[in-house]
């Protein structure tokens, strides 16, 4: 089920502010992979999203999205679903939940232009998929938190992308909530050969769902399968800490 | 409305008119970006191209229009590039215009009457060549938010994923700015420099309050504005009070009003739900109908 590379960066080094963020980082994800990017606070893997999507420029090095270079995507643009860590938004923002999903189909294409008949059928359609569909009219603030990550998730949705990058999407949900997220994006994923990369601090969910695990702080220290990841005393060192007190044992992968 | 046959009224309420719906419209994303003291900030600093109009003899619309909008980039550019803050920047040109408003305009003998009209508008003063100004900036402005309304409300939601959409963000946002500015040059018109920037808050703070959907609130911050505009008017001509203040005044008795009905709103709920608590469990019910006592 996996197949070419969809992101691969080649010795990619950040520096923002005169500060190292990224250093000499090489990953590759290929198409219908899962991929999982741990790392403690201020690791730099909000960073590394943003350097995927073109938000901020490597400083040196290479990183290439399917194939191209993030600022070369253009209309490709459209083909990958993101959820941003912690957006900002006014308390009680006058949106319905339908309304924060259409934003997922705002994009250059459509510029000036107002959302078609398709488009909120679309919208609709990942609703439905995300298990929110009877809530389309709330505001949007009246959601819960754990359904408004789920709203999220439609919003990223929406646009049908092939590549998902989705930025702590599981902070704040409670355990039942989180596994049902986990579950959710493993079937969309299964059903639609989505490429999945996502940042998450809770090692054990993300080990059991993902194919690959990439543990960064700063440099990237592992890169691997669960199981090699988490049973590496690498990842002692990127954490900074001793891994037995939050497994427990290290009988797991 | 015997008001009507003189022509300086006729064209008093078409300025009410169009610049309370435009100010209205604008309010929404004021208050959604949070740009309201950008807003008085702003109306301020342009007296200082307001003045320059005055001392030129050219209509200051044209030469304040210009300064608000150069102020509005500069402002967008500077908060954008530099480590200061928005409200830092505005603060500095709030003063600094309104300094130099100040200071020009005493170049001129009897300036007077002329300041006092910039500073608390005048309404009944306003010209054909006003209106045409006011009736360009309002279709533009409007034009720019009809065509970009979906790009906008969602930057202001979610402003990292509007870039990594691919949106030209940066432009649209200066756009918004730009449109500000214009719009506070021409509510300067109809209730001055002081008061512009009611207008740019007041209709969408009380489409706020009444409700949490973005189509029925642009059309409520519509009303507040169209209201407050044609009210404001009929007082001060049948009271013969300032313009400007009695529009304002009115719309802000509108935002009140709102304020004591969601208020309202929330006490009946409040005892209501008490009353529900209270027939549940009855050994509750003395806490609840002296609260604060424990
Ligand atoms: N725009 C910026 N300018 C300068 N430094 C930045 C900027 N954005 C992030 N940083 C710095 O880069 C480092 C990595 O930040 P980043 O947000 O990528 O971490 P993270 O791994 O996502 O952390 P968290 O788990 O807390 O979300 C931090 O030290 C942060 O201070
Ligand atoms: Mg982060």
């Amino acid at each position: 089920m996996t197949g070419p590379a969809v992101i691969e960066t080649r010795d990619l080094n950040v520096y923002l502010e005169e500060h190292h963020i990224l250093e000499n980082i090489n990953i590759s994800i290929a198409s219908g992979e899962m991929a999982g990017i741990i790392g403690p606070n201020g690791a730099g893997k909000t960073t590394l999203m943003r350097v995927l999507l073109g938000l901020v420029r490597a400083t040196a090095g290479q990183v290439k999205i399917f194939g191209r270079t993030p600022e070369m995507l253009g209309g490709m643009r459209d083909e990958i679903g993101y959820i941003p860590q912690r957006p900002v938004f006014h308390r009680h923002f006058p949106v319905s939940t339908l309304d924060v999903v259409l934003m997922g189909m705002v994009t250059p294409t459509s510029l000036g232009r107002p959302f078609s008949r398709l488009q909120r059928e679309k919208a609709r359609d990942s609703l439905e998929m995300v298990g929110l569909w009877d809530l389309e009219a709330k505001p949007f603030t009246e959601l819960s938190g754990g359904q408004q990550q789920r709203a999220f998730l439609a919003r990223a949705l929406c646009r049908e992308p092939r590549l998902l990058l989705l930025d702590e999407p599981n902070a704040g949900l409670d355990l039942p909530a989180q596994s049902r997220f986990f579950t959710l994006l493993g079937e969309l994923q299964q059903s639609h050969n989505l490429t999945v990369v996502m940042v998450s601090h809770d090692l054990t969910l993300i080990a059991r769902y993902a194919h690959k695990l990439i543990c960064i702080n700063r440099t990237m220290h592992v890169h691997g399968s669960p199981a090699e990841v988490l049973n590496s005393p690498h990842l002692e060192k990127a954490y900074r800490c001793e891994f037995d007190v939050l497994f427990g044992s290290r009988e797991r992968g | 409305m015997e008001m009507l046959a003189y022509s300086f009224m006729q064209r008093a309420f078409l300025a009410v008119l169009m610049v309370g719906l435009l100010c209205s419209v604008l309010s929404f994303f004021v208050v959604l970006n949070k740009l309201s003291f950008m807003g008085a900030g702003i109306s301020h600093a342009v007296l200082g191209g307001l003045a320059i109009g005055v001392l030129l003899g050219v209509n200051p619309l044209y030469t304040g229009g210009a300064f608000a909008v150069l102020i509005a980039l500069l402002v967008g550019y500077i908060s954008k590039h530099s480590k200061i803050g928005t409200d830092t920047v505005t603060g500095i040109f709030f003063v600094t215009g309104m300094a130099l408003g100040i200071t020009l305009i005493s170049f001129k003998e009897g300036y007077y009457p002329e300041l006092f009209s910039l500073l608390f508008g005048n309404v009944l003063a306003v010209s054909a060549a006003d209106l045409r100004f006011l009736g360009v900036v309002m279709a533009l402005v409007l034009l720019f938010i009809f065509l970009f309304f979906k790009e906008l409300l969602t930057i202001s939601f979610d402003e990292e994923l509007a870039r990594a959409s691919g949106l030209p963000v940066t432009p649209l946002y200066l756009g918004l700015l730009v449109s500000v500015a214009l719009t506070v040059v021409i509510s300067v018109l109809v209730v001055g420099v002081n008061l512009a920037a009611a207008l740019l808050v007041i209709p969408a703070a009380t489409g706020f309050k009444l409700s949490r959907n973005y189509r029925v609130m642009l059309l409520l911050a519509v009303a507040v504005g169209l209201i407050s505009g044609l009210g404001g008017l009929v007082i001060s001509y049948n009271f013969n009070t300032p313009s400007g203040a009695a529009i304002v005044l009115c719309a802000a008795a509108i935002f009140f009003l709102s304020l004591l009905r969601s208020t309202a709103v929330r006490i009946c709920s409040a005892l209501f739900s008490a009353k529900k608590t209270a027939d549940a469990f009855p050994a509750a019910k003395e806490k609840v109908k002296k609260p604060g006592r424990q």
